[in-house]
């Protein structure tokens, strides 16, 4: 494909990218509504957005200030859920590793699960990009994702005081979690690690400042990774 | 209600945990090459911490004191469902939305 130019994959970037505002506005929206109903003012919420661009973890250290759970635990907690972006900056580093500090933090700063998902994807399909070429998509993915985040973050804080009772709004962050969580159960250990997370955490519920969920997590964890381990082993891993 | 300077010391010390785990490998490791073992153990974090989350959420809900409440049990199965089978989150989030809304309507 010699007509590729840097501009041209910049592009297919946010082409790629760019279906996936449909789960991340509304995503977006949400939080902004939950934290207008926490007490946050919109300045606050867009705080939250801009230092952290990632939902599940802000709203997780949101649940967990509400129940006055002890900063270490709302850290914790809202870390271990962000821990597997320590895994996309480890499987980006070969394709990535060459580019200036200052360029790799900035790739840092923006790396979220939808401009992993697509970079990983375009970098196996397309070994013969150069460094360069690599980056411009990187900023293409970003480009629908990252500015909605933060703009639909204030949308929902404006909107949070004016949602009615009615539309049972408690249950918009269950549902939009799991929602998030059926695409990944895509092999037999990711099943398990979320059985034994889900039975944990409904045991350990009576246990205070929710750390029943660090342990239900610890424990889907290592099930996981252990049952991968044994079917490797097997022979019979196909992930 | 949240203290703002509890607020702001957890919005930024969140934010600077986070970009350090972003930053980690891309930024300081480089291209040494990780234990397996770790990269095994990071591939179920999200798998394994949002569900532990959400079941609490799910079975005790807070709008309801705390008690199973039918509408929202049956709303979060058909949202994992359709999740599952169309592998489409905004499927899954409007098909769940629907789910609670005719249920509580015709219960009450």
């Amino acid at each position: 494909m010699t007509t590729e130019t840097t501009k041209s994959i910049f592009f297919k970037g946010v082409r790629d990218a760019a279906p996936f505002l449909l789960v991340v506005g509304p995503f977006a929206v949400l939080f902004g509504v939950v934290a207008t109903q926490a007490g946050l003012d919109a300045i606050e919420a867009l705080g939250f957005s801009v230092a952290v661009i990632a939902g599940a973890a802000q709203l997780t250290a949101l649940q967990l200030m509400l129940d006055q759970a002890p900063t270490l635990i709302v850290l914790a907690s809202a870390l271990a859920v962000n821990l597997r972006m320590a895994m996309y900056s480890a499987s980006l580093t070969p394709y990535l590793g060459q580019a200036p500090l200052w360029k790799r933090a900035l790739v840092s700063y923006f790396l979220v699960d939808q401009s992993y998902g697509c970079s990983i994807l375009a970098y196996e399909l397309h070994p013969h990009w150069t460094l360069r070429q690599r980056l411009a998509y990187f900023w293409g993915t970003v480009a629908p994702i990252c500015p909605f985040w933060f703009i639909l973050t204030v949308v929902g804080a404006k909107l949070g005081g004016s949602i009615p009772d009615w539309l049972a709004l408690d249950f918009a962050v269950p549902i939009t979690f799991l929602a998030i969580i059926a695409p990944m159960l895509r092999t037999r250990a990711h099943v398990a690690a979320a059985l034994v997370s889900v039975g944990m955490a409904l045991l350990l519920a009576w246990l205070p400042y929710n750390l029943g969920l660090l342990v239900a997590g610890m424990c889907g964890m290592i099930t996981g990774a252990e049952i991968e381990r044994r079917l490797v082993i097997k022979g019979a891993w196909q992930p | 209600m949240i203290d703002t300077g509890w607020l702001w010391l957890v919005i930024i010390a969140l934010g600077a945990g986070s970009f350090l785990l972003r930053f980690v490998f891309l930024g300081l490791i480089g291209d040494r090459p990780l234990p397996p073992w770790i990269l095994r153990h990071l591939r179920y974090t999200a798998v394994a911490v949002l569900p532990g989350l959400v079941a609490p959420m799910v079975v005790f809900p807070p709008a309801t004191g705390g008690v199973p409440d039918p509408a929202r049990l049956i709303a979060a199965g058909v949202t994992l469902a359709v999740g599952l089978w169309l592998k489409n989150a905004i499927g899954a989030i409007l098909s769940g939305a629907a789910t609670l809304y005719i249920l509580l309507y015709l219960l009450g």
